[in-house]
This record gives structure tokens, C-alpha cells and sequence, in this order.
């Protein structure tokens, strides 16, 4: 099982990327999506949505179940990947690449200091 | 979710299902594949092709003595007196009140023996009920420990089959079963061929020895590859029994439901003998069950869970999601549920909503099953 080196880590099973100053690209690890299973929906809230740290911005449903979606750290939603609506199964195929879920404006980027690295992670899994 | 795993049971094909590398999880008392690769691939591949199934967690209990028949028809709903050698029948048997004890399949292997298939979860809770009702002096033995059951399922099971034995799996038909001579099948000592499923499809329930389950499973495996088989998990036999509309126990039918409310009507047959329950089950159905089980589709993209309440177009709750999936084959959310048998909510075509917890999802009521085998 993958686990990028420049990815933060949540213990719901998030990972979050920072991709250019206070904006980061966020979606599920590669164990969440294994644990899923085949994944059919993934529904996410709109752009321009405020969403707390650890605040449900989704959910994400798979054949035998459903999972909600909690967010890494505080922010203002400002991409989602309208891939997914017809391409769910992208988050099972390519979890960390194109299979991302929502781009984030970070609120308080040094909350990302309380998340984990690689390492911490794939010991916690 | 596997954490009690020390205290499950486990099937003779434990081994060969981690070395495919199958997902495991608890299921009726026993640790059991959900899937091997993914449930949508597997369910596809019984669709299409075939898929494996490993069902030994089900149990088997064997009725001898010259009052056997006497025994099974007091037992159970349905009318084994109908019953020949090599004739099986689905039926349920229920509480004197009318509640489910369990569905079951009954097999007649002579005059004097029955096999009865029962769920892996009920076994302890059935053998306790068929002891409990022994009136007539029938041997009563559990057999499902030392008895494994494959189910080779879909449109190229009988291909598959075929070659390892002389029987005509052609002119096998449903619900027949046929017990090979020994040695004939896979040099397997004992093994019973029976036309009978829960996904829909065309296929085989084998019923064979644990100890050469093993052999059996790896050797239609091999045989079944060319043909597009793959083993197939829980997970798959769950989505798939949904299409075809068939019952679960303990999530569509509990001792808390009747089988007229649950649509099983057609296994009770109140003429056929004073089995236990007739007569709640005539008055049930003397003046109509209160509620009944409705399939539906979801109209929106969404999937309906056991547990989401239904909801009237008024918004009241009126009745509880029982089974809900993804239908792999409708790619539509499909489920199973109970609401006051009034037509306003049974009638096909009728709007009912779902109340997911997050949010709502319309479906229209549609009489199972949801995909049609060709």
C-alpha cells in the first residue's frame, strides 16, 4: 500500500496536499479506498462551502457502504473534481492523483502541523 | 471489523480464500470472504459468465425415520408431501405466532431422509427448534460441520460442470438435485448436484465432504478460468440475491415478520398439513398482512441502507429500509423495505423517499426482481 512522502495524513483517512501557497488538494488514502471497497458515489459540498477542521464536507459511498468525508484542516472549498460524478471508481484507481476530491483555501495553515506524515500514518493502518 | 475473529468459525476453504487474497469478514458466526478483487467485478462475472462461491457456513441437518415426512410437513410451511427423490422445495417455518424462524431449502433424498439447508447465523437456533418439535421420533443430526456447499452460479455454470460428471446438468431442473456415484465426481466420495441458487442465475449447489471441498474448489477454478470464472464473495452474493429479489434472513424476514408480509405467500400452503403457525398464518391472511415488503429504485443518485426510514410524500415515516445496494447491473440504488399495505405506497410506480440520515432520495416502488435474467 502507497503512502506519498509529501502527503498529510488524517486519522479518518484523509490525505491533504499542499499544491501553491495557502491552497491544498485533499481526498482518501489509498488504505480508505481499499477498506471501501468498489466506490459508486461521491458526493461532496460546493464551492465556496466553509468547512471546519474535522467538519464533514461529503460523503463517499461504495456498494457495501458508506463513509463520510472530514476535513483535514479549516477552509473555504474552492475546486471539487466533477470527474468523479461519472467516474467514482477514479478514487479506487488513483486515489493520491485523480482521484482527488476537493481543493482547498486553508484558513489556518499552521493546523497542518497536528496532522501526520507518512510514516505515522502507515503505522496507524 | 474482523476483531472477534479468534471466536469465529471457519469454513474448510479458510486457507484457499486468504491465499486468493480475499477481504475477510464476520458473517453469521464464521470468518467469510466478502471479496476477492472488487464486488462489482464479481458480480458482473456471475451476470456474464460464473462466478464461486464458498456457502459452507450454511447449514445442513439430516431427517431420518419412517415419520420423517410427517416431521417436515409439521415443521415447515410449504408442502413436502409434493416432494419426490431428488426434488427440493424453498419454504420457511415459523412460530406458532406466524414470525419466521428461518427460510430454508428441504431436500428429499428418500422416503425416509430429508436434508434441510438452513442459515449459517440460525443453525444452533433451528437444531434447538427442530429438537424442540421432534413429535414424530425422527433422527435429528447436524451435519453441517463435516459438510462443505459450493455455489457455481451464472450463465457457463452447467459448461463448467458438465465435464467432471455423467449427469445431464441439462436436463437437471430447478430446484432437482441428483447425488453423483461415488467416485464419479472429482473422485469425490459423496457429492450432491443440485439446480438451485440465490443470485438469479442459472448454476449448481455442491454439496460435498469438508475434507474435499479443497479439491472440488480448486478444480472448478481451473476448469471454469477459460470460461470466464472467478471466485465471487459475499459481497456479490449480497448484491446479487438483491436484484433478483430474494429474502435475507435477518435483515428482510426475522421472527418479526410474517411470511404473507414478506411476499412468501407462495411457501405457505394452510391445506397441506397442521404445520406450526397455521393458524395465525390463516388469519394473517384471512384479513391481510398490516404491512408489506416493497422493492424500489432510487430515481436520483443515492443508495438505500437497511435501517433509512421511508418516508410518505407527506414526509411521515411510514416504514424501514430492510436490504439496499448499489445494483451493479441497473448502476441505480435498489432496496427492500416494509410499508403499510396500503396501495397508495405497494403499488408499482408509486413515489416513496428515503431518508438517508444526510439527506433524502426519491425512489419509485418496482416489483423485484430488478434485473431480469435472460
Amino acid at each position: 500500500m502507497d503512502f506519498p512522502d509529501d502527503l498529510y495524513y488524517t486519522e479518518e483517512h484523509e490525505w491533504l496536499r499542499v499544491e501553491d501557497g495557502n491552497v491544498a488538494a485533499v481526498g482518501i488514502t489509498d488504505f480508505a479506498q481499499s477498506e471501501l471497497g468498489d466506490i459508486v458515489f461521491v458526493e461532496i459540498d460546493p464551492e465556496g462551502t466553509e468547512v471546519d477542521q474535522d467538519g464533514v464536507f461529503g460523503t463517499v459511498e461504495a456498494v457495501k457502504t458508506v463513509s463520510e468525508l472530514y476535513m483535514p484542516v479549516s477552509g473555504t472549498i474552492t475546486a471539487i473534481n466533477t470527474e468523479l460524478e461519472s467516474a467514482p471508481e477514479t478514487v479506487n484507481n488513483d486515489p493520491y492523483g485523480d482521484g482527488w476530491m476537493v481543493k482547498i483555501e486553508m484558513a489556518d495553515p499552521s493546523e497542518l502541523d497536528g496532522l501526520m506524515r507518512a510514516d505515522d500514518y502507515s503505522e496507524l493502518v | 471489523m474482523a476483531d472477534a475473529s479468534n471466536t469465529l468459525q471457519t469454513t474448510p476453504l479458510h486457507a484457499a480464500h486468504e491465499a486468493l487474497g480475499a477481504r475477510m469478514m464476520a458473517f453469521g458466526g464464521f470468518d467469510m470472504p466478502v471479496q476477492y478483487t472488487s464486488i462489482i467485478e464479481e458480480h458482473k462475472a456471475v451476470r456474464t459468465a460464473a462466478g464461486l462461491f464458498d456457502i459452507s457456513h450454511m447449514g445442513e441437518v439430516m431427517v431420518r425415520g419412517p415419520q420423517a415426512l410427517d416431521y417436515v410437513q409439521d415443521l415447515v410451511t410449504n408442502d413436502a408431501e409434493r416432494l419426490y427423490d431428488g426434488r427440493a422445495m424453498y419454504t420457511v417455518m415459523c412460530q406458532p405466532d406466524g414470525g419466521i424462524v428461518d427460510d430454508l431449502i428441504v431436500y428429499r433424498l428418500d422416503a425416509d431422509t430429508y436434508m434441510l439447508v438452513i442459515n449459517a447465523a440460525n443453525i444452533e437456533k433451528d437444531v434447538a427448534w427442530m429438537r424442540t418439535h421432534n413429535v414424530f421420533g425422527v433422527t435429528i443430526e447436524d451435519v453441517s460441520a463435516e459438510t462443505a456447499l459450493l455455489a457455481l452460479q451464472g450463465p457457463e455454470a452447467f459448461a463448467i460442470a458438465q465435464p467432471f460428471t455423467d449427469i445431464d446438468l441439462n436436463e437437471l431442473s430447478f430446484y432437482h438435485f441428483e447425488e453423483a456415484a461415488a467416485g464419479s465426481f472429482m473422485g469425490c466420495d459423496r457429492v450432491i448436484l443440485s439446480h438451485t441458487g440465490y443470485t438469479g442465475e442459472q448454476g449448481l449447489e455442491i454439496y460435498c465432504a469438508a475434507e474435499e471441498a479443497e479439491h472440488v474448489w480448486t478444480t472448478l477454478l481451473e476448469a471454469g478460468a477459460d470460461h470466464g470464472l472467478k471466485p465471487a464473495g459475499l459481497g456479490a452474493r449480497d448484491t446479487l440475491r438483491l436484484e433478483a429479489g430474494y429474502c435475507l434472513y435477518g435483515n428482510d424476514i426475522t421472527t418479526q415478520t410474517n411470511p404473507y408480509e414478506a411476499g412468501l405467500g407462495w411457501v405457505v400452503k394452510l391445506d397441506a398439513s397442521d404445520f406450526i403457525g397455521r393458524d395465525a398464518l390463516r388469519s394473517i391472511k384471512e384479513t391481510g398482512p398490516a404491512r408489506k415488503l416493497v422493492g424500489f429504485i432510487a430515481q436520483e443518485r443515492g443508495i438505500p441502507r437497511h435501517g433509512h426510514d421511508i418516508l410518505a410524500p407527506n414526509g411521515s415515516v411510514i416504514g424501514t429500509v430492510t436490504s439496499g445496494t448499489q445494483s451493479p447491473m441497473l448502476e441505480q440504488g435498489i432496496g427492500l423495505g416494509y410499508v403499510p399495505n396500503e396501495p397508495t405506497y405497494t403499488e408499482p410506480g408509486q413515489s416513496l423517499t428515503i431518508d438517508t440520515g444526510r439527506r433524502t432520495l426519491d425512489v419509485v416502488v418496482t416489483t423485484p426482481p430488478f434485473h431480469k435474467t435472460s
